[in-house]
């Protein structure tokens, strides 16, 4: 199912399926590490940017840039490698 | 031999300033990259007694041309300087620290990986297989921990080595089928036109639609069927998603790595970090634990750098200017020189050395805060408020430093990789009260508000602050309206600051600080003292002597703010070469002698000022154009003489006119 980060909970997970912002956002996150099939968990998503466990480390993304990011969803509280 | 040159390139929160810190220890200065005023840091060490240098190159975690700090590091890089390069790799991030080694790889150098921070990694059941992980990338990997000093010889050998070794690297990287068939397209168009790049890397960044890169080849004159096939490439595939594709392959070919030579745990280990985190970024408790630590560090400051530490360097001042004094008198030098060692240079400069503990200590505690990995959840607290105000996060840390110094404060733009927030964010951090500026604020409450101290200074800060963002406000929908602004930021786990980093960060603030004492308030102060007391006929310090008439002619500007003597408007443009200099003035101008404290001063200024003149007066102090050293870095900083030209004149005209509001309303109330 098709979700955009901001709309996941804490302990979610999923996989990065696109991104819909501009062309310099985007390859920005792709860079950060948000590339097609990159996994990400949700560690807070309440106020303020969403942060996210990403390859090991964690990224805050702002709201506004979260909202464009497409992911598929995975089980939830699912480990994330 | 030509000494051979090790270039350091890592992600930022690599670890990579400690890792520099450990090989060079205390052989480092500071210089210009060619080409380029951005400042760098070179160190030496010595290997069996041969010397190495260490350049530092930015953190970034890519080379493409995002940043100044990437093109920086880029175009070093190409230059082909350096023998090797250390790639410094943060061993629990192996997969994103990878995707910069790609771009090494890409580039065809000579790379020595440091898997850096093993220790943490291990505390979080991480463990590698060195030797898949080497022969993957084609590169020696030593395990590190910079901060504890190990795996430093070693790694030095492995440097060494590589650097002697004529292997051709190779690029491991495997791209799209339609991506390999356009590198070989433009590499068959590129090879033998004696091009300074690799002619694969110089195709694959072309079919990233690379800016700089199409800008450099039309620089270079390449010939004209070259920018030809580059300019086709951009039109017919300028909006195909090669470049995103680019960045997938080397991220399969990172998690491919990762896969054959890491072993991770099925689920994360929850670290001491994390917990932290929980209250540090929380929702409600994020701003007030904020607000918490910076009131501990201002107190501290002043409770360390100024009571416990001012007196000693107040005392050693006046200590070395009774000396000079009696020496001068001893070996009859002439009155005037005795005049001018004492007003100028003894007064003058002591002034600011009186205020090296205050910073000192300022610069030990925001160093342990940047160290520890804080200012990133400053940096996520804020986000959201600075939102409102067209800026993100990252700028916030821009404003904390700011509160030292402006200088470092607009260095520290160079990390935000979208030009609109770094060009609102450089403008109004002079907004945010900096360490020089405090003195002038102390003397004016000394003289009227003694016991509203710290509710006086509170209300100043907090003024620039809101200043500052009702100025990103206004420029974020005028002057840069429409551009895009986002916020994407690595926060890294908390870590021990190490001491090596956070003293070396202070004395190289300190020492800057001091020079500038030397050097710029040094000439101000005898350039005024010149002013004042020339021509010979008149009184000295009096407003016929020269320095008086020129005050005198810009005096009327400043009188609807209530301020309007001769010697007020001379205190504030001695303020713009450096903001020390304001106090320092007043003093020498209405106590007939160079002052910087004490009761003489502070009965001047009572004598000369109302409470209601000495908030206008602090007011534009806050305010208005920034020191001749921050004016200098965004001159640097931007590439331009214009936006310094403007930072100068619209933070003048904001303090002017808010001066005049201070002075009119209050004017209304009191009658």
């Amino acid at each position: 199912m098709t979700k955009m980060l901001t709309t996941l909970r804490k302990g979610d997970g999923g996989k990065v399926i696109g991104i819909d912002a501009g062309k310099t956002a985007t390859k920005r996150l792709y860079e950060m590490g948000f590339n097609t099939g990159a996994s990400v968990k949700i560690i807070k998503n309440d106020s303020g940017p969403v942060i996210v466990s990403l390859n090991g480390s964690k990224m805050a993304v702002g709201r506004g840039l979260a909202g464009k990011i497409q992911l598929e969803a995975t089980e939830q509280n699912a480990g994330c490698i | 031999m030509d000494k051979k040159t090790i270039a350091l390139v890592g992600n930022p929160n690599s670890g990579k300033t400690t890792f520099f810190n450990m090989l060079t220890g205390a052989n480092q200065y500071v210089g210009n990259w060619p080409g380029v005023t951005v400042e760098k840091k070179v160190g030496t060490f010595t290997h069996n007694r041969i010397e190495y240098d260490v350049v530092d190159l930015p953190g970034c975690y890519s080379l493409g041309a995002f940043s100044e700090d990437e093109l920086v590091a880029r175009d070093y890089i190409l230059s082909d300087d350096a023998d090797v390069i250390v790639n410094v790799i943060d061993a629990s991030n192996i997969e994103r620290n990878l995707y910069l080694t790609t771009q090494l790889l890409e580039m065809g150098k000579k790379v020595v990986i440091a898997l850096n921070m093993v220790d943490e990694a291990k505390r979080r059941d991480i463990s590698f297989d060195l030797d898949a992980l080497s022969r993957a990338l084609g590169a020696p990997v030593v395990p590190t921990v910079a901060s504890k000093e190990i795996g430093k010889d070693a790694l030095i050998e492995a440097a060494i080595a590589a650097m002697d070794e004529d292997k051709e690297p190779v690029n491991p990287v495997a791209y799209t089928d339609a991506v390999e068939h356009h590198i070989e397209h433009l590499h068959a168009l590129l090879e033998e036109r004696a091009l300074p790049y690799p002619a694969d890397w110089t195709a694959i960044k072309i079919i990233e639609g690379d800016a700089d890169i199409a800008q450099k080849l039309h620089d270079m004159r390449v010939d004209e069927d070259v920018l030809q096939g580059v300019d086709n490439f951009r039109r017919y595939h300028g909006s195909d998603s090669f470049e995103l594709d680019v960045v997938d392959s080397r991220y399969a070919f990172a998690h491919r790595v990762a896969e054959q030579a890491v072993v991770r745990p099925e689920q994360e280990v929850v670290t001491l970090s994390d917990k932290v985190d929980r209250v540090f970024t929380n929702k409600y408790l994020g701003i007030p634990v904020f607000a918490l630590i910076m009131l501990v560090v201002f107190q501290l400051t002043f409770a360390v750098g100024q009571d416990l530490l001012g007196g000693v360097a107040v005392e050693i001042i006046e200590g070395l200017g009774g000396g000079i004094e009696a020496f001068l008198e001893l070996i009859h030098a002439p009155a005037w020189f005795i005049a001018f060692m004492n007003d100028g240079a003894v007064n003058g400069v002591g002034a600011v050395i009186e205020f090296v503990p205050l910073i000192a200590v300022l610069y030990l505690l925001l160093g342990l805060l940047e160290d520890s990995g804080y200012m990133a959840r400053a940096a996520y607290v804020w986000d959201d408020l600075m939102r409102r105000f067209g800026l993100q996060g990252k700028a916030f840390i821009s404003m904390i430093i700011g509160f030292g110094c402006t200088v470092p404060g607009i260095m520290s733009t160079r990390t935000m990789d979208n030009r609109k927030d770094r060009m609102i964010t450089l403008l109004i951090t002079p907004f945010i009260s900096c360490g020089a500026k405090l003195p002038i604020y102390l003397v004016f409450i000394a003289a009227f508000f003694p016991s509203y101290g710290g509710l006086v200074l509170f209300l100043l800060y907090a003024f620039g602050i809101f200043v500052a963002l009702v100025m990103a406000k206004v420029f974020n929908q005028t002057m840069f309206r429409g551009e895009s602004s986002y916020f994407i930021m690595e926060m890294p786990p908390y870590r021990i600051p190490t001491v090596k980093n956070v003293l070396r960060n202070m004395w190289d603030n300190v020492s800057g600080f001091i020079k500038k004492a030397g050097t710029i308030i040094f000439l101000v102060i005898t350039l005024l003292w010149v002013l004042a007391v020339l021509p010979t006929s008149v009184e000295p310090y009096s407003e016929f002597s020269l320095l008086g008439r020129i005050g005198a002619f810009l005096a009327p500007i400043f009188r609807p703010a209530g301020f309007g003597t001769w010697q007020e408007a001379v205190a504030l443009f001695a303020g713009i070469p450096a903001k020390e200099a304001v106090v320092g003035t007043l003093g020498m101008l209405y106590a007939g002698q160079y002052l910087e404290e004490g009761m003489i001063l502070v009965d001047a200024i009572r004598q000369h000022f109302t409470p209601l003149t000495a908030l206008s007066y602090m007011t534009m102090v806050l305010l208005y154009t920034p020191c001749a050293a921050t004016l200098a870095i965004v001159a640097k900083e931007t590439k331009s003489a214009r936006w310094p030209v403007f930072m100068a004149l619209y933070t003048f005209a904001i303090g002017w006119l808010v001066a005049v509001i201070v002075y009119q309303v209050g004017s209304l109330f009191i009658g």
